[in-house]
């Protein structure tokens, strides 16, 4: 029997404490879509997509009246276009088209899957896509697009670092004008998972089923109203605490994920059990760090205390749901987490802090504005040095930087909505990374890879 | 299927009533209902059973809302699974 005090805890969480389902996506596989002809296989995507995903925003808003529970973004992801760019030749841009004219029609938030795996190295089809991509991306409005240039087992593909500095300047001079948007759109993965429900990195990974329904939820505000109440508690405590509101939440999102695949007729895949901020007060990661007693998020012990609460998240989780999967741990976007952004404009947070963060949380540099001038070579050594972290630590890193073209570390960028504001971040070692990057090659893999 | 209905908001005369009529003009039957008065502020949680709605689920839900609105209390229909799911396993 229900009891009135958990009644009204659920309702708490969801008026007060900003308790969402982030998202649902829809994964859905392209490649029964390929053809020799790009047009014709244009054709064919836009109707799979047109017909697997027509109801999926329906069917999300049907459940956020049924359960009282906002679901903020319905979203796409589809198998990579590289695959596709693959068998048909032709110029990239048009999947980039095709997609968004899809999204559209569906009415979904954003569509990702615009994205090539070379962590090897590249097959056909592979270069052509990452060259379309700023193109790709200032073209369209709803299109994410990502780039796994490395893995655990693969080593590192340094060649497509050296490529991803230049598409991430040319994304962001291309959008100039709009806050640079095109860069915020594209995200560079070592160990990628293929069943992200998130953006921008969301893609349909060629292991999954034909059309899939994953979750991801949210709940920075719930973990951080449930910590308040213990200001003296000892650390068992508290990841104990973060257990247990880890696991209400991720019991909605499981709630969620099977009632939608079962209206949808789509089988269930994953949830994605990451603490997701929003840039609204009360909804962010940092807040939790500054809770658990941290002055402010980037001070020293900010990232033992985001490794514990990281842990504690999955825990948690884990027992809520059948399948976890994605990403699946605290997320740390500076310009979508109201207390990232306090913490960057006061500069205690670092941009070599949080690199140290993203060692021990789900994903890695996200949402960060660098300075106009900063050179492709140095944002392809960023990349290089974050895709090293996920591969010897056998964890998915990201990269998702913005270089803010023609403004100075110190001044904004306003993107507004979900990704927030991103405050500029000094790069403070200005030396020339330049000779690393030229060398090209390959990055071995670790000794971690060798577990057979 | 249940749904629960939960109304707070400052005590007046007859929101039992009110929430009450206003279930039944959607069919939906009333199970169960606790509610409290500590000083003068009402809170009421209401079990109703809504497999025989008159109408759909959501113009039950934009019914009670309008009322909410009207008498000045906050008021939430959810479905009960929401509540099962996240705090019994």
């Amino acid at each position: 029997m229900l009891n009135t005090k958990d009644i009204f805890e659920t309702i708490r969480m969801i008026d007060d404490e900003n308790l969402d389902i982030r998202t649902i996506t829809m994964g859905i596989s392209l490649l029964d879509c390929a053809d020799a002809d790009i047009h014709r296989s244009c054709e064919k995507i836009y109707e799979k997509i047109t017909r697997c995903a027509a109801r999926l925003v329906p069917v999300g808003e049907e459940l956020e009246k049924m359960y009282g529970i906002p679901i903020i973004n319905k979203r796409i992801a589809v198998t990579p276009i590289a695959m596709l760019v693959a068998v048909s030749g032709g110029n990239p841009v048009l999947y980039a088209q095709t997609l968004e004219r899809a999204a559209q029609a569906v009415g979904v938030n954003f569509i990702g899957g615009y994205s090539a795996l070379v962590q090897k190295g590249f097959s056909a089809g592979d270069k052509a896509l990452i060259e379309s991509i700023p193109e790709a991306l200032a073209t369209t409005q709803h299109i994410c697009s990502s780039v796994n240039i490395g893995s655990t087992k693969a080593g590192i593909n340094m060649d497509a670092v050296k490529m991803m500095g230049n598409v991430i300047r040319r994304c962001a001079e291309i959008t100039k004008d709009h806050n640079c948007i095109g860069a915020a759109k594209l995200v560079v993965f070592c160990n990628a998972p293929e069943d992200n429900p998130f953006m921008a990195g969301a893609f349909h990974g060629v292991g999954e089923p034909d059309c899939v329904i994953n979750v991801g939820v949210s709940g920075p505000g719930v973990v951080r109203a449930a910590l308040a109440k213990c200001p003296t508690e000892d650390l068992s405590t508290i990841a104990d605490v973060i257990k247990k509101t880890a696991f209400k939440i991720t019991r909605m999102g499981q709630l969620i994920g099977t009632e939608a695949s079962k209206r949808l007729g789509v089988p269930f895949g994953i949830i994605d059990l990451s603490l997701a901020p929003t840039p609204a007060v009360g909804d962010s990661v940092a807040h939790i760090i500054e809770e658990i007693g941290i002055e402010i998020c980037g001070g020293h012990g900010t990232t033992a205390a985001l490794a514990m609460l990281n842990d504690a998240v999955k825990k948690g989780g884990v027992m809520a749901s059948s399948h976890v999967g994605g990403l699946s741990g605290a997320f740390i976007p500076v310009s979508e987490d109201a207390g990232m952004i306090a913490a960057a404009e006061n500069g205690t947070l670092s941009i070599e802090k949080l690199e140290a963060m993203t060692s021990v949380c789900s994903v890695g540099l996200d949402m960060i504005v660098v300075p106009g001038d900063t050179s492709a070579a140095t944002l392809s050594a960023i990349i290089a040095d974050e895709a090293a972290i996920g591969m010897v630590n056998s964890k998915t890193t990201a990269v998702r930087l913005i270089p803010a073209i023609g403004k100075q570390a110190g001044e904004v960028l306003e993107f507004g909505g979900l990704l927030g504001t991103g405050p500029i971040m000094p790069l403070r070692n200005d030396v020339s990374s330049e000779k690393f990057i030229n060398r090209g090659g390959r990055i071995p893999a670790p000794m971690q890879s060798l577990k057979n | 299927m249940k749904a629960v209905v939960t109304v707070v908001g400052k005590d007046t005369v007859g929101i039992l009533a009110k929430v009450s009529t206003a279930c039944v003009e959607h069919n939906a039957n009333i199970i169960d209902v606790t509610q409290s008065v500590m000083k003068d502020m009402f809170t009421m949680v209401m079990l109703i059973d809504i497999s025989d709605l008159s109408t759909d689920f959501s113009a039950l839900q934009n019914g009670l809302y309008a009322l909410g609105d009207k008498i000045g209390m906050k008021i939430h229909v959810m479905h009960e699974d929401i509540f099962n799911s996240m705090h019994h396993i």
